[in-house]
Order: C-alpha cells, then sequence, then structure tokens
C-alpha cells in the first residue's frame, strides 16, 4: 500500500513527522508535548489541565480574544488536551492553512502569556468540571478504577482535585510551563493534503530555537491495586475492571488486540455483548478495551447493569474473560482480523487519525509503523497467537470497582 | 461528483455519490419513521424496533446478523431519532454486496416473541443508564416541556412502563404500517459501482411492500413559554436549557440560522464562549439549530455549579438579547463561516459523512449538492440574512428550562 510519511529530527530533540494524503483537502497537525498529569506537582494536582487551558488564553503578542480569533480565521478547530503521559495539542484545517496554524501552535507552546488575571477563572472552570463528573457515572467508574489499579503517579486524572487546582498559582503555573513543556521528547505530527518540505522548513524556522529542558522523573511506586465499592443511590451499577496487559513495544502487542477484539472489539459477533447482552438482556453497554502506556498495557472490562441484575452481570463477565484461554474458533480470529484490516484503511480517510497515528507509533516504538507491516501483523494472528497471550496473562486477578447502590461479590 | 438517483417501482428511493479518491463506501437506509410518528400506547416502540431489526430474519438468526457484519469488517449501526430511524455500514469496496445483502434483509424482521422478551430488558437497561445520566435527564424533561402534546416533544426511547406493555403484535401493527418501501430511502457513498448497486437494492428490495407512509401532525410548535425546573435528588450540577423558534428543515434560512447559532454558541470563540466559559462561570455552555420536518427549535444550555446558575442564566438571557437587538458583526460572520467550511471539508473526507449528508438533503428538500455548492450555501449568507433569521425567530421568544439538586431548590 501506497504511503508517503516523512520524519525530522531538530537538534533540539523536536521529532517532526508528516504523513501526505494526496487524496483529501484537509490536514490535521497535532502535538504530543511530554506534560500528562502525572507530571503534576502531588500537592497541585490538575496542574497540567490548568495549563493546557491556559495555553490558548493569550500567546506571543495576541491576547485571549486575538488568538481566538486569528484560529477562527483559518477555520482551525482547535484543542489543548491533557492525558496521563502527554499533553496533547491538535488542529484541524483546510491543508493550505497549516504553515499559519503553526505560527499560532508556536507562540502558545512557547510563548503563552499565562496572564494573572485569567488564572482564577480558568480554576473555576476545573473545579466545575470536576464536580461534573458526579454526573457521569461511566466516566467516573473508570478513574476510580485507574485510581486504584495503578501505582502512582499512574493513577491520576487529568481533572486533578479540588484542592490541588486551587493550590496552583501563577508562578508555579510558569514554572511547569519551563519545566515541562520542551523540545526534546515532544513529537509534531502532521497528515494531510501537505508538501513535506515546506512543513520541514517551517517547523525548524518556527522550533528550531525552542530550548532543550532536564527530563523530569515519574517513576512510578510500587504500588498494590485495591478493589472497591463505591456507594451511589443510581438505576444501574457500573462495573469497571482492570487486568494487567503489554504496552504497545511488546512482541505480544497485536496478540493482546487480539485477545481484545474477540472479546470485544470486532463488532456486536464478539463474546462479551453476545453472552451479557444479546444472550441474557444483561446490559445495554458492555465491552472490553486495551490501553497502552509507555512500559504496561492494560485490559479493561466494562458494563453497567441494574443493581438487581449487576452480580450475575459480573458473573458472566469473568466468566467470558477466563474461558477465552480453552479455546477460540478460526472463524473469531478471522472477524477479529477482517475488523482490524477495516479500521487500518478507514484510517487513511482520516487525516485526524493518521495524525494521531504516527505520533502514537514515534511514542511507543520510536518509528512509525508502515501499513504493509500492521497489515502483516494481523494476518500473522492466527488462533494459537490469542491463546498463547490469553495464558500468559489469564484474566486471573481482576481489580474491580463498582459504583452503585450495593457491592457485588467477585467471583473465586 | 457524479451523483446518481433512482427510484424502484414500489416507491423505494436510491441516491449515491461517487467518491473516486475514497478507501471504502458507506450505506444507510434511512426510514422516515421515529418518536413523532408514534401514539402514547406504544411510546419507544420506534427505537425498540430499531433494536429488534438486530435481532433475525427468516433467513438469519440474531447471532448471524451479527456474524455476518463482523465477518466482513463492517463499522455498523443504527439510531432513531425523531423523525429517521437510520441503519448503516461502511465497509472495504469488495463487501458492499454483503453489507447491503444484510441490510435489505434486517429491514424485513422475523420479531420473533422472545428475541422480543430478551430485547425488553436490553431497552430497560437503556433507559436506566440514561436515567443516570443528568445531563440526558435534564434534556429529556426539557423536550417534555417545550413541546408539550405536540409529538416531537414524545421521548425516543419511551418509559419503562411503555416499554414494559409493549406487545409484539403492537410492534408488528407499526412496523407494517412505517417499513413501507415509499417510506425508505437508501443512500451510498464512496467507492462503488452505481448499476451495480440499483440492481442489488432491486432484487432485495423490489418485493417490499408500496403502501404509502403519511406523517400526521405536522402542525406547528407554539412552544410553551416560561420559567420550569425539576429538583432531582443526588444531581451535581445545574443543567439549564433556552428554547426558541427556528427554521425548518426545508426552511431556506436554515444557513443563515446554523451560521448564527454558531458564531452565539460554538466551543471556542463564541459570544458564549466569551460570556459564560472564559470568564470560568459555566462549565459548558452552547446553541444550536434542532430542525425537523416543518418545525425548529433554536436551543441554547449550560451547565454550572448550582449556586452559579441563576446569574450565568441572565448573562445568557443578556447575551441573547444584545444579539436580537444589534445582530453579529461582520467580523462574528466572517469567522462563523471559516469554521463552518472547514468542518465541512473535513467531514466530506470519510464516505459515511458524505453518505449522511445526501441522505438529508434529499429528504427534506429533494435536492443534491456536491461539497462546492454546501459551502457557497454558508459562503453567501449575509448580515441582511441574519437579520431576517432574528425577525422571524426572535431569540428573546423564550422557554426556560432548569434541571438541577434538590438543595438549591428556590
Amino acid at each position: 500500500m501506497k504511503q508517503d510519511v516523512n520524519h525530522f529530527t531538530l537538534p533540539n530533540g523536536l521529532t517532526i513527522l508528516a504523513e501526505r494524503m494526496d487524496h483529501v483537502r484537509s490536514a490535521t497537525v497535532s502535538f504530543l508535548i511530554p506534560g500528562g498529569c502525572s507530571y503534576d506537582p502531588p500537592d497541585q494536582l490538575g496542574m497540567g489541565a490548568i495549563l493546557a487551558e491556559m495555553l490558548s488564553r493569550g500567546a506571543g503578542e495576541r491576547d485571549a480574544e486575538q488568538l481566538s480569533l486569528a484560529f477562527d480565521r483559518l477555520g482551525v478547530d482547535h484543542g489543548e488536551t491533557v492525558g496521563l503521559l502527554n499533553m496533547g495539542l491538535f488542529g484541524g484545517t483546510l491543508a493550505r492553512n497549516v504553515p499559519f496554524a503553526l505560527e499560532l501552535f508556536a507562540d502558545m507552546v512557547l510563548r503563552p502569556t499565562l496572564p494573572e488575571e485569567e488564572l482564577e477563572s480558568v480554576q473555576s472552570l476545573l473545579i466545575q468540571d470536576l464536580q461534573g463528573l458526579e454526573d457521569s457515572p461511566q466516566d467516573k467508574v473508570m478513574i476510580e478504577l485507574r485510581k486504584r489499579y495503578y501505582p502512582s503517579p499512574l493513577n491520576r486524572d487529568r481533572c486533578g482535585s479540588e484542592d490541588g487546582i486551587e493550590a496552583v498559582t501563577i508562578a508555579s503555573l510558569r514554572n511547569h510551563h519551563r519545566k515541562q513543556l520542551r523540545p526534546n521528547g515532544t513529537i509534531l505530527s502532521i497528515a494531510g493534503n501537505i508538501d513535506w518540505s515546506m512543513i520541514r522548513d517551517k517547523a525548524e524556522e518556527l522550533f528550531g530555537d525552542w530550548p532543550m529542558a532536564e527530563v523530569t522523573k515519574n517513576t512510578p511506586t510500587d504500588g498494590v491495586p485495591t478493589s472497591e465499592h463505591l456507594h451511589k443511590e443510581t438505576q444501574q451499577t457500573q462495573i469497571a475492571i482492570a487486568f494487567p496487559s503489554v504496552p504497545m513495544s511488546h512482541p505480544a502487542y497485536f496478540a493482546a488486540r487480539g485477545a481484545v477484539g474477540v472479546l470485544s472489539s470486532s463488532g456486536m459477533s464478539s463474546r462479551l455483548f453476545t453472552e451479557v447482552r444479546e444472550k441474557r438482556g444483561l446490559c445495554y453497554s458492555v465491552y472490553a478495551s486495551h490501553e497502552t502506556l509507555k512500559d504496561r498495557g492494560t485490559i479493561y472490562a466494562c458494563a453497567g447493569s441494574r443493581a438487581e441484575r449487576a452480580q450475575e452481570t459480573l458473573d458472566v463477565m469473568l466468566a467470558e474473560l477466563r474461558r477465552l484461554k480453552d479455546g477460540i474458533e478460526i472463524d473469531e480470529i478471522d472477524r477479529m482480523r477482517a475488523s482490524l484490516k477495516t479500521s487500518l484503511i478507514m484510517q487513511q480517510e482520516s487525516t485526524s487519525a493518521r495524525a494521531g497515528a504516527i505520533a502514537r507509533d514515534w511514542y511507543h516504538l520510536g518509528r512509525v509503523r508502515s501499513f504493509d507491516e500492521t497489515q502483516r501483523e494481523i494476518d500473522g494472528l492466527n488462533v494459537s497467537a490469542v491463546l498463547d497471550y490469553a495464558s500468559a496473562f489469564p484474566f486471573e486477578t481482576p481489580t474491580l470497582v463498582t459504583l452503585g447502590p450495593a457491592p457485588l461479590v467477585l467471583p473465586a | 461528483m457524479p451523483f446518481h438517483t433512482h427510484r424502484l417501482a414500489n416507491g423505494l428511493q436510491i441516491i449515491g455519490e461517487t467518491i473516486p479518491t475514497a478507501r471504502s463506501v458507506g450505506v444507510g437506509f434511512f426510514v422516515n419513521t421515529g418518536s413523532r410518528d408514534e401514539t402514547i400506547p406504544v411510546s419507544g416502540v420506534s427505537h425498540f424496533l430499531e433494536h429488534m431489526l438486530f435481532k433475525g430474519t427468516p433467513r438469519r438468526t440474531a447471532l448471524d446478523v451479527n456474524l455476518h457484519f463482523d465477518r466482513i469488517g463492517a463499522s455498523y449501526n443504527a439510531y432513531t431519532s425523531e423523525e429517521a430511524t437510520v441503519f448503516y455500514a461502511a465497509v472495504l469496496p469488495e463487501y458492499l454486496p454483503t453489507a447491503v445483502d444484510i441490510l435489505a434483509d434486517i429491514l424485513r424482521p422475523s420479531l420473533r416473541e422472545e428475541d422480543f422478551e430478551t430485547e425488553k430488558k436490553v431497552i430497560l437497561e437503556e433507559i436506566g443508564m440514561y436515567e443516570d445520566m443528568p445531563s440526558f435527564a435534564a434534556g429529556e424533561y426539557a423536550k417534555k416541556i417545550y413541546y408539550a402534546d405536540h409529538p416531537l416533544g414524545n421521548t425516543i426511547l419511551g418509559s419503562s412502563q411503555s416499554i414494559v406493555d409493549l406487545t409484539r403484535d403492537q410492534m408488528l401493527g407499526y412496523f407494517n404500517s412505517r417499513y413501507t418501501a415509499p417510506n425508505i430511502l437508501v443512500s451510498v457513498a464512496g467507492q462503488f459501482d452505481w448499476p451495480e448497486f440499483i440492481a442489488m437494492i432491486e432484487t432485495q428490495c423490489g418485493h417490499w411492500p408500496s403502501d404509502a407512509a403519511v406523517r400526521e401532525n405536522l402542525r406547528p410548535v407554539p412552544g410553551a413559554g416560561g420559567n420550569h425546573r425539576m429538583a432531582k435528588e443526588g444531581v451535581a450540577q445545574e443543567h439549564v436549557m433556552l428554547f426558541s423558534p427556528g427554521p425548518s428543515a426545508e426552511d431556506s434560512l436554515r444557513y443563515a440560522a446554523a451560521t448564527l447559532a454558531l458564531a452565539i454558541g460554538d466551543d471556542t470563540g463564541s459570544r458564549f464562549y466569551w460570556e459564560l466559559i472564559h470568564p470560568g462561570h459555566a462549565e459548558s455552555a452552547g446553541c444550536s439549530i434542532d430542525q425537523s420536518q416543518q418545525s425548529g427549535t433554536t436551543g441554547s444550555s449550560f451547565s454550572c455549579e448550582p449556586t452559579k446558575a441563576a446569574e450565568n442564566l441572565e448573562i445568557m438571557l443578556r447575551v441573547l438579547a444584545e444579539v436580537q437587538k444589534n445582530s453579529i458583526t461582520a467580523d462574528e460572520l466572517d469567522q462563523a463561516k471559516s469554521k463552518i467550511s472547514s468542518r465541512i471539508v473535513r467531514h466530506s473526507e470519510r464516505p459515511m459523512g458524505r453518505m449522511r449528508s445526501i441522505a438529508s438533503a434529499w429528504i427534506y428538500n429533494n435536492e443534491y449538492h456536491d461539497i462546492d455548492v454546501e459551502l457557497n450555501r454558508f459562503e453567501s449568507v449575509s448580515l441582511e440574512d441574519i437579520r431576517k433569521v432574528l425577525e422571524r425567530f426572535p431569540l428573546t421568544d423564550t422557554t426556560i428550562v432548569a434541571y438541577g439538586p434538590t438543595a438549591t431548590e428556590a
């Protein structure tokens, strides 16, 4: 399959990746910057989220309003998000506007005003965001699960804590910006109908002088996962389970994705949906998913059922996960491969999907995996590869968090 | 882009847009029926029926339907709105015949009693899930207040009671009256061959009944007016919604109205953003136009910490009154237009996006426009058009509905 990906690393360590897609008119620009919420100071949880929000409140010569106006005139839909490990900046626009969009992003990353008078508004916004989680049980249960499953600081959430958000000062924020927004470790990726030499020259001009900074350590502690029930008077009990898996760089990564495919992600015929919803009508939503950090991976399984049926839902889910190692049909493997192949090809119709994919590859693998290589990995998935994975990572020690009117019993 | 249209002898309509550069193809069956076509005794039947279509046909069991879609790696689903029930799939081009075979087959479901009873439990779980999400529950409550006894106020999910009471025979009756060929449109976009596609649809759907299905109660929505609030135990945020009349899906002012709504309430750079989000007063705030057949609504909303709600409502009402009085500036209009253009282009790069856009234009206005014509319609919106929107659909003609915790009840 034809693919046109280019790469260049500036002397200061900034990685620039570009994928040319000549069948589209748009382009997506994405920055992955090593300033995720796991780097928040322990007494100022929520710092990363505050910084991300503050970046758009004035940068370079422009105040907040002028910056917003400049983005809007270019038709750039932009966003600033904070993940666990990285801060993400992205913008989608018509391909011809990419050079101007890059200028605005360079101002935001390198020369944000971080105006003191805006800090209180941003804190108020994020505290409300945090309170809003109480009205979203499905999001809430996942955050509470990660909090108990991962060791510190990987167990944090971008929303932080009320105390942490309030403790942030303009001085600590500016210091965090200086420390965490650095070129070494940052990946700028662009996908769309763009010209590589122009991108490269423009990026060099805009980011060449960005000074390197020391890499902050955030070595995880030796935490032990704990299960817990959280009480809330709701109709449904939310069930969220985590199991250790492998990261993207691990040789068994595609086998782990294959296991999740058989269990859930290759469509409505996959096992969890069939057994929990289709045959028994126990829930509306049930799924498993794979999450990769740099050094570890996790498989989650989640569902929500009315309180009186939640125990049965949990029992059936765990039984399905545990019997994966006992055998898999060839047809299940074929379906899983068909779904992975479709998503690989359909990615090529979306500049945001490709900009994200090449950045993720680089972050986890230090290179971009070609379509052909991914296709070979998918073709190479067979029954024994997935069974081997399920035996090596047998779904035996779940970390369970439930949210609802009554606790559930974890079956032996 | 080449556009094609065809009508089968039984009245089924087919439209398609060929996109030579596409890697995939999106296909959808749009049934012109939804909650507004329901009577009270069958409340929720359109949505429940949507679920039942995946439960099998004389040729396929429920598991077969899922298996057959998954074997071709299809990305497929369905949804139900006030006036449409849509079944769709995106696939690699070589699998289009299989995707059409499955979709057309499930549009003639068996509605087996045993599957009906199992799926009823799933629907009840779905109702429970949304009851636990106040932002959704707030929207349902607001809709009921604003539309009062107008059919557009009907709940899509139904209530736990109406779902428990619903029988398989009632559903079959509804199916027979609504899923007839003239009431269905098939839309396709991306990489495909038009003559082959027509032949597939002819073979699969040519025998479907040709009875006309009529949509009743196309009367205007008066709008309840007034100020309403529902208090609910255990809710954290205050959710506030303001409704006023807006252009219908057929109204030529819909382009101007959508542009105006964006200038007022887009996520970034809008009036609401600067007045409510940027200063940290509210967690979210937005404005949008909900367009239906011969009816439209302008909706503004925000959610925030309950003690800030009264002040935020005043701000939102002030912004709407200012826009009503002085309109928006030429700069605001230009910004809104450039955002819309960029979004249309990006949305259109996926065949599924085009498949939906061309279906919607055809269903409501019996017209087709390619991306450039669509872009032009927005590009040509003038301040004069915005003024016309404000005159015909005053933003100050609001019904206010709030939903929040018991503790702060006034």
